[in-house]
């Protein structure tokens, strides 16, 4: 049982592929964002200068469905940021691939998505882990503003994007990804306990925060033996 | 509805916060030394974070329980996963299940 937890690892010549796959998936839910958007009856720049700037779209559906349903923008705000904190702790974690320069720390921090930083946890060696998140960050940057543009002005023939279970793509890419770093009973403990958190949470809580008190998981690593080779990669 | 300018404003406001949660790290962490053992927590906290997405957004939607069609995708992409089927298989199983549970009339 345990030794298929192990070794699985992403190979390198598959990386490009792997990429392309998720930003083709993640340019159909842009196309339904942008499809969603402007059947609400909101502005058809609204999608496309979100997609830009934000860039992050579990909040861009938050905002724009708060905002259409007559929600205040002030309200609409704070749930998407509610939603986006978790960059914080992302950041922490794989800020050391975006290298030196501030140039590359703005542009690199704007690319960072679950699917860049989950792609990035999924290799080792530090220019791997460079290559995966900047090729995941702008594939993605590209794919999901390019489909938010089609889908804005080319709507109706998106259809509803449910039918083609892209919903259930996003967490079979996180888990995918991020399975060979559940390689230690630490994490695999601080995993679940995360989880079970977050679920908890759900019912009761706004979006965002469930996954952020899942945080407190982490606690469970540490209850075990120490030793344990944490997250399943080097630290340097 | 809310006007044009105010949209504009909360876009603004929700990019520029959005963009410093992201900013902080990679700045903050350039100019202190972390020991190796806060590194590892850190390691740690990014998986519970990514599998408490995986968590929340197979299984619910909204405050509730997401139905049946997507779970069930998810959780033959997780099995394809856990005998280490190629990333494409994986991610095509989850949404091809997800999407035939559907056409049967599963919520």
């Amino acid at each position: 049982m345990r030794s298929i937890w192990r070794t699985k690892k992403l190979p390198t010549r598959h990386l490009a592929r792997d990429i392309a796959l998720v930003c083709a998936a993640d340019a159909v839910v842009g196309a339904s964002f942008g499809a969603i958007t402007v059947g609400l009856g909101l502005p058809a720049w609204l999608p496309m200068l979100l997609s830009v700037v934000v860039f992050a779209g579990a909040a861009q559906f938050l905002f724009v469905g708060l905002v259409a349903a007559g929600g205040s923008p002030i309200a609409a705000v704070a749930a998407g940021l509610l939603v986006n904190a978790r960059h914080v702790p992302f950041g922490f974690a794989v800020g050391d691939v975006l290298g030196t320069g501030w140039l590359r720390r703005v542009v690199g921090s704007h690319l960072m998505v679950d699917e860049t930083v989950a792609f990035t946890l999924a290799q080792h060696e530090p220019a791997r882990r460079r290559r995966a998140y900047w090729l995941c960050g702008t594939g993605l940057f590209l794919s999901w503003n390019a489909g938010v543009v089609l889908g804005t002005y080319g709507g109706q023939a998106i259809g509803d994007t449910d039918a083609l279970g892209l919903d259930a793509a996003f967490p079979a890419v996180l888990l995918a990804l991020l399975l060979p770093s559940l390689g230690t009973p630490p994490t695999r403990r601080a995993a679940l306990a995360g989880v079970l958190i977050a679920l908890a949470a759900t019912p009761f809580l706004p979006a965002g925060l469930p996954v952020l008190l899942a945080l407190a998981g982490v606690a469970a690593a540490g209850a075990g033996r120490t030793g344990d080779r944490a997250g399943a990669r080097d630290p340097r | 509805m809310s006007t044009g300018t105010e949209l504009v404003a909360a876009t603004a406001v929700l990019a520029a916060g959005t963009f410093a949660f992201r900013f902080a790290g990679p700045v903050l962490r350039s100019r202190v030394t972390l020991p190796v053992r806060a590194e590892r927590l850190l390691g740690v906290a990014v998986v519970v974070l990514l599998a408490a997405l995986v968590a929340t957004s197979a299984l619910t939607q909204g405050h509730g329980f997401a139905g049946t069609a997507r779970p069930a995708g998810v959780a033959v992409g997780a099995l394809c996963a856990w005998r280490r089927a190629p990333f494409l298989v994986v991610v095509l199983a989850a949404a091809a299940t997800t999407a035939v549970l559907r056409l049967l009339g599963a919520s």
